[in-house]
């Protein structure tokens, strides 16, 4: 049987990354992920973990010895943040191309610059095109439970795709929060040893990442973005598994308090746990606000999506990354073209908060909210607001 | 002994009269008429045998095997990015180890090679290979000298010597052409201390073919820095890579050494060397040197193997001669 612990949340992660039996660990520090592969690198010092702990010298290389090793038939881990994953992008289209089932944890940070540690979404914006399933965590049991997910679907025959687990920097990895943890038996049941369907073997020779002339290359990215959709059943699946094992439920789009709500939230990762608490306070004074949180970021879940907005009549997307000059945050670009596919056309005020480690309180849901059935009432124009900007 | 030297105890060269007949790297690729990087790379998978993983920089020797959906290659290989083929193999030699220590495989036997061009190796991929030789990984880093990025179409490396003519230095009223004289790297790999550096050349292939057999049998990293001709960017004529790789030996522009755990080996002392400027004729890109410039450089090639000569010197091994050598090629 697993155990409650009260464990940071950086340390519960790289736990359960053991219990997994991963075989190679690529590590590059880089704050907020650094006590993620600081503790695997303890489990594998101390023997608890049988795997090789590879210090590289880089992100770049970090993500290149998961590719290797992954194309090599092991199980692989890496975290990052930030610029580290920026430096290591180049290989992670690779990775996903290459169809490896490497998993990583991103603890999401902003971008420079001005440098900055502190937590937003730029990392996770920057990555959505990489080819990468990802989905975002809200609290630490999350952490635990989505990076276990994690490796059953990216090994998953049916997927065989990277999967970026993201957990928003200090205000979850730092964290000590009440977690269970699973037992390595109950991580083994949901978790079959990984079997790689090919690999690099000198008794079966096979040549990975051949050149790929125009006559192939469309055909090769088809494949892949079949893949990424064909993801999304497997994904679900995996889901109603763990809740079968663990009792937790996991959806693409969850909602909080949506019944008969005018307005809508939307949020995706930790500030959702403020948000719940606005909504509650909201509810309390009568306002029909309800909350939508995103769980899958890709593949995006458009129509699990839509299904959830279409009742609404506005919505407040919240995003914390920037797109510059578009009006618009890498979020609620996706939200907007997703109700314009399916005929769906609620009120969409996005704002941008929380940039580089900026609170978002309850206070700012309640404006966003408040602001958003104003500008409906009114007739006011769709728009777009970073918030709390000091002038 | 040094672990190099422990590892090579029993070491027995390659037959002149009986090369091994595997072909790991098979004929049927794309590479230039004359190519001798390209011969290089093959004698290094024949050294090898089939019991081997190749991890490949992006370069002329990636995009001329791997056209999909043809390959060249009959053992398993695998081309990630441009910089770290050092990376990559880190993880393949990692996964290995893992996976037999873990019982998942019993391959305990299997090489591990990873090759780059000067490109790949001396500039971009600089930090992998050195981050790669310094953790102690067991693999064995060729990097295939053409002295430029020819796949880009002939620019200037680090590795380019000074000099010559290329699409980014190219000779002109204020230029020599390159600049700066061509980066050590061979020094900068044996400055890891890791147990075996050596360099070779196609034109010497027994030579060449032991080196990697010993950069096998050594655990731990090996680095070999071949010399490897390129008719296309070297702008020399297409049946002549043997020929320029030979001259650039015998002029002592490339000589041949091991470091074998930090000692300093001369493969073959150059008694007679014949000038630079014979080597530089067969080739289009030294075409505009003045004779003055051509004498500038021939006193550094001269010191830079004095230089050398001390350091085998100084390790204290005996140097084989020229003329014993010469029996095996
Ligand atoms: C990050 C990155 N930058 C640039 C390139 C373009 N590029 C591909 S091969 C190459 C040069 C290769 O030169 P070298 O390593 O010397 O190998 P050669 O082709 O001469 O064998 C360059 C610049 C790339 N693929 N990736
Ligand atoms: S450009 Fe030079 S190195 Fe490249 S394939 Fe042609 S001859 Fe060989």
């Amino acid at each position: 049987m697993g155990k409650r612990v009260g464990m940071e949340v950086s340390i519960a992660a790289a736990e359960v990354v053991g219990l997994c039996d991963v075989d190679v660990i690529a590590a590059y520090p880089i704050t907020p992920q650094t006590h993620i592969v600081e503790h695997l690198s303890e489990l594998v010092a101390d023997g608890h973990l049988d795997a090789e702990f590879v210090p590289v010298e880089s992100e770049h290389s970090a993500m290149s010895t998961c590719v290797g090793a992954a194309a090599a038939g092991a199980r692989t881990f890496t975290s990052t943040s930030s610029q580290g994953y920026a430096l290591m992008a180049e290989i992670c289209y690779i990775a996903s191309s290459l169809r490896l089932p490497i998993v990583m944890a991103v603890a999401n940070r902003a971008l420079s610059a001005p440098i900055n540690i502190w937590n937003d979404h730029s990392d996770m914006m920057m990555a959505r095109d990489t080819g990468w399933i990802q989905t975002v965590a809200e609290n630490g049991q999350e952490v635990v439970d989505l990076l276990l997910h994690a490796y059953r679907v990216a090994e998953d025959p049916r997927v065989l795709l990277p999967v970026m687990v993201n957990l928003d920097g200090f205000t979850l990895t730092h964290m000590i929060e009440p977690i269970w943890l699973p037992d390595k038996d109950e991580v083994q049941r949901y978790l079959p040893p990984y079997k790689p369907q090919i690999r690099l073997d000198p008794r079966n020779p096979m040549t990975f990442g051949p050149v790929g002339m125009p006559e192939v290359y469309t055909e090769a990215k088809k494949a892949q973005d079949e893949a990424m959709n064909g993801a999304l059943p497997v994904i679900v699946e995996a889901w109603q598994e763990f809740e079968k094992q663990f009792g937790r439920s996991y959806h693409p789009v969850e909602t909080y308090k949506t019944e008969g709500a005018e307005i809508l939230l939307l949020t995706v990762g930790s500030v959702s746990e403020t948000a719940m608490t606005a909504v509650d306070k909201m509810r309390a004074q009568g306002r029909n606000v309800g909350l939508v949180r995103l769980r899958l970021w890709r593949p995006f879940p458009a129509k699990e999506l839509v299904n959830v907005l279409k009742t609404a009549k506005a919505v407040a997307v919240v995003d914390r990354a920037m797109a510059f000059s578009t009006r618009s945050g890498p979020l609620c670009t996706e939200v907007k073209a997703a109700l314009y596919d399916h005929g769906v056309s609620p009120y969409v005020q996005n704002y941008i908060a929380g940039l580089g480690g900026r609170d978002v309180t309850v206070e700012d849901f309640e404006m966003m909210a408040a602001k958003t059935s104003d500008g409906l009432a009114k007739g006011l124009p769709m728009g777009y607001e970073i918030v709390n900007v000091r002038e | 002994m040094g672990i190099a030297a422990e590892a090579l105890k029993d070491f027995k060269g390659f037959n002149p009269k009986k090369l091994p007949e595997v072909e790991p790297l098979s004929p049927g690729h794309r590479a230039c008429q004359g190519c001798g990087e390209i011969l290089a790379l093959r004698q290094v998978l024949k050294a090898l045998g089939e019991n081997v993983i190749v991890a490949s920089a992006t370069g002329c020797m990636e995009i001329v095997t791997s056209p999909f959906p043809q390959t060249a290659w009959r053992v398993p290989w695998i081309h990630v990015a441009f910089e770290n083929a050092a990376a990559v193999i880190s993880g393949v030699e990692s996964a290995y180890k893992a996976l037999n220590r873990k019982g998942r495989i019993n391959q305990p036997d299997v090489v591990f090679l990873a090759y780059g061009g000067d490109g790949g190796t001396a500039d971009i991929g600089l930090q992998a290979l050195s981050g790669a030789l310094e953790r102690g990984h067991n693999f064995i880093y060729v990097c295939l000298d053409n002295e430029a990025y020819m796949n880009t179409g002939i620019q200037r490396s680090s590795s380019t010597p000074y000099g010559a003519m290329t699409t980014t230095s190219p000779p002109g009223k204020k230029s020599i052409g390159q600049r700066t004289w061509k980066k050590n790297v061979a020094y900068i790999a044996a400055a890891h201390g890791i147990p075996y550096v050596a360099t070779a050349s196609p034109a010497f292939a027994l030579d060449l073919m032991n080196k990697v057999k010993k950069a096998a049998m050594i655990p731990g990293p090996a680095y070999l820095h071949i010399y490897s001709p390129c008719p296309t960017g070297w702008r020399h004529e297409t049946d002549l890579a043997i020929e320029v790789a030979r001259l650039a030996v015998q002029s002592k522009v490339f000589p041949l050494y091991e470091v074998i755990d930090g000692k300093w080996i001369l493969s073959r002392k150059i008694a007679k060397p014949k000038p630079v400027s014979e080597y530089f004729k067969v080739q289009r890109r030294f075409r505009h040197l003045t004779e003055k410039d051509i004498e500038e450089i021939q006193r550094r090639v001269d010191e830079e193997y004095e230089e050398l000569l001390r350091r085998c010197a100084m390790s204290g091994e005996p140097e084989k001669k020229e003329a014993e050598e010469a029996k095996e090629d």
